[in-house]
C-alpha cells in the first residue's frame, strides 16, 4: 500500500467513527486530536479498524505512533505491504 | 408520617410505534392505527415487531449514536421532548437538582449478542471484542447517556422491574421529589428489546410469542384467538414536578399522580397471580383515598398471553366488577408490548382523555373470550364518556412484579 493509500485508509476509518468531522483539510504532520474531536475510545476503535479491515495489530506501547498522519505512514508502511485498501467499510 | 408534596406531570415525551409524540400517538389510538410490522431478526427470522422510527438525530449527533445504545438514543430523544414540552430550559435550572430515573425490563443484551456475533467471525478472538461493550451494557446505560447528553449532574440511573419497569420508574422519580432529592424528574421508561433475538426466541420457547399474517392483528388481548406477545421497542418519559414548584412557573399540568402500588406475587418466575394484582390495584386505590367506582379508566397490562389476560381479568372484575362508572382498555392490542416502556407509554395514551374525554379502545377483539369478560371492555372502538377524572394504569412483570398508578385530572387546585 501507497502512503496516499495509507492516509486514504486511516482517514475512511476516522470518517466512521467520526462520520460528522470534515476531514479534507486534514494536516498530515499536526497531531490528529488537535484537530478533530478524537477521544481515547475513538482511538481505540482506529486501533480496532485496523485490525479487521487490514489484520494490523497495534500493541498498546505503538499507539503513540498513530498521532499524525504522518505517524500512521511511517508506522504502518511495514504492515500494510501487500494489503488492499478498504474504503467504505 | 409527614405529609408528602403532591407530584404533578408537567411534561411528556414519547417514542412510540405508533408515533413519536403524544398527539400522534393519540390520534392513532382513537383512531385504530396500529404500530405493529413485519420485523426480522438474526437466528429467529421474521416476525413481527413495533418498531419506532423517531428522529434521533434531533438530540444527538452521528458520532454520539455510533457509540451509545439504541436504549440511550431513546431516552435522550424521550428526555429531550418531556423538557420541551414541559418549558424548561436546563440552562436556567440548577443541573444537579434534575434527576432521570428510566424503568428497564432488560438492558445489555442487544449489545452482548452483537460483540458476540461479532467475535463469532473472528474464531472468537477476544482481540475483536469492542472496548464499548462496558459502558454500553452498564445498567445505567440509558439514564447516563441522557445526562451525558444535556449536562445533568443529579443522579441518573435505571430501575429494572421487567415489564412493570415504565411504572416503577415514574414512582420512583416521584417519590425522589416527594423526598427532596430533585427539584425535576425525567422518569419513566424505555426499551429497545426488538433488537435482541434472545427476547423474542425466548417467548417462542415458553409459546408466547405473537404469530399472526398480519402484524396489525398480531398482538390482540382478550380475543380467543390471542397467542402471544408483540414484542416492541419505545420509551415515555415525563417531566415530573413538585405542585408548588409547577404552579410557580405556571407550568401547564396534564395529571396530579395522586397514588401508587408496587407488590410482589412471590409465587413464580413468568406465570401471573390475580390475587395480588388485585391487592396492587386496591394499595393505590387506598393511598389515594379512593375507592374502585371513582376510576373512570382502567389501563390494563394485558399482552395477549391466554394465562396472563385471563388472570388480569380475574383480578380488575373481583376490584371493578361493581363499577358501572369504569371502562377498561389496552394499548397494547396497538404497538404490541413496549417492554420497559410499557408502563409510561400507555399512562401516556390515556393521558388525554382528561380533555377529549374518549376512551381509547383495545383493537384487535374480533371474539371475545368468555374468560376476559370485564365489565365496560372498551372493544375495537373508542367511547366517549361525560367526563373522565381517575386514570388506574396496570403493568405487571416477570418473577411477579405487580404496579399501579393512579391519576387524577388537574383540576387547577
Amino acid at each position: 500500500m501507497t502512503s496516499e493509500e495509507i492516509i486514504l485508509a486511516i482517514k475512511d476509518i476516522i470518517q466512521t467513527i467520526a462520520p460528522d468531522e470534515d476531514l479534507s483539510e486534514l494536516k498530515t504532520d499536526v497531531r490528529l486530536r488537535d484537530q478533530i474531536e478524537l477521544d481515547s475510545m475513538d482511538f481505540l476503535d482506529i486501533v480496532m479498524e485496523l485490525r479487521k479491515r487490514y489484520g494490523v495489530q497495534v500493541p498498546e506501547e505503538d499507539y503513540k505512533e498513530l498521532a499524525t498522519l504522518d505517524g500512521c505512514v511511517a508506522y504502518l508502511t511495514p504492515h500494510m505491504q501487500g494489503k488492499t485498501l478498504k474504503v467504505g467499510v | 408520617m409527614p405529609e408528602l408534596s403532591r407530584i404533578v406531570i408537567t411534561g411528556v415525551g414519547l417514542t412510540s410505534p405508533n408515533g413519536n409524540d403524544l398527539a400522534t400517538y393519540r390520534a392513532n389510538l382513537l383512531n385504530g392505527v396500529s404500530g405493529v410490522k413485519k420485523w426480522s431478526i438474526r437466528h429467529v427470522g421474521e416476525t413481527n415487531a413495533g418498531v419506532c422510527d423517531f428522529d434521533a438525530l434531533r438530540y444527538q449527533k452521528r458520532k454520539e449514536l455510533r457509540r451509545g445504545t439504541r436504549a440511550g438514543s431513546i431516552s435522550i430523544f424521550c428526555a429531550g421532548d418531556a423538557l420541551k414540552d414541559a418549558g424548561i430550559d436546563l440552562a436556567t435550572r440548577n443541573r444537579s437538582r434534575v434527576g432521570i430515573y428510566i424503568g428497564t425490563t432488560e438492558h445489555g443484551n442487544v449489545e452482548t449478542e452483537n460483540q458476540i456475533h461479532e467475535v463469532a467471525q473472528y474464531n472468537f478472538d477476544l482481540a475483536y471484542w469492542s472496548h464499548h461493550h462496558n459502558p454500553r451494557t452498564v445498567a445505567n446505560n440509558p439514564a447516563g447517556e441522557v445526562a451525558l447528553t444535556f449536562g445533568i449532574t443529579g443522579p441518573a440511573y435505571c430501575v429494572g422491574a421487567a415489564c412493570a419497569a415504565g411504572n416503577v420508574g415514574l414512582i420512583h422519580g416521584m417519590q425522589m421529589l416527594q423526598l427532596g432529592e430533585v427539584d425535576l424528574a425525567l422518569a419513566g421508561g424505555v426499551s429497545e428489546s426488538i433488537h435482541t433475538f434472545g427476547i423474542f426466541a425466548s417467548f417462542r420457547a415458553q409459546g408466547a410469542l405473537a404469530v399472526h399474517d398480519d402484524p396489525t392483528k398480531a398482538s390482540r388481548p382478550f380475543d380467543k384467538n390471542r397467542n402471544g406477545i408483540v414484542v416492541s421497542e419505545g420509551g415515555c418519559l415525563y417531566a415530573l414536578e413538585r405542585l408548588e414548584d409547577a404552579q410557580r412557573r405556571g407550568a401547564k399540568i396534564y395529571a396530579e399522580v395522586v397514588g401508587h402500588c408496587i407488590n410482589s406475587d412471590a409465587a413464580d418466575f413468568v406465570l401471573p397471580l390475580a390475587e395480588r394484582q388485585n391487592e396492587c390495584m386496591r394499595g393505590a386505590l387506598a393511598k389515594a383515598g379512593l375507592a374502585p367506582g371513582d376510576i373512570d379508566i382502567v389501563s390494563s397490562h394485558a399482552t395477549a398471553t391466554p394465562m396472563g389476560d385471563q388472570q388480569e381479568c380475574e383480578a380488575v372484575r373481583a376490584v371493578f366488577g361493581d363499577s358501572a362508572r369504569t371502562h377498561v382498555n389496552n394499548t397494547k392490542s396497538f404497538i404490541g408490548h413496549c417492554m420497559g416502556a410499557a408502563g409510561s407509554l400507555e399512562l401516556a395514551g390515556n393521558l388525554p382523555s382528561f380533555e377529549d374525554g374518549y376512551v381509547h379502545a383495545t383493537i384487535n377483539v374480533d371474539d371475545l373470550d368468555p374468560a376476559c369478560e370485564v365489565r365496560n371492555l372498551v372493544m375495537n372502538q373508542p367511547k366517549r364518556l361525560d367526563r373522565v377524572d381517575h386514570v388506574l394504569n396496570l403493568s405487571f412483570g416477570m418473577l411477579g412484579i405487580n404496579s399501579a398508578v393512579l391519576v387524577r385530572r388537574w383540576r387547577g387546585s
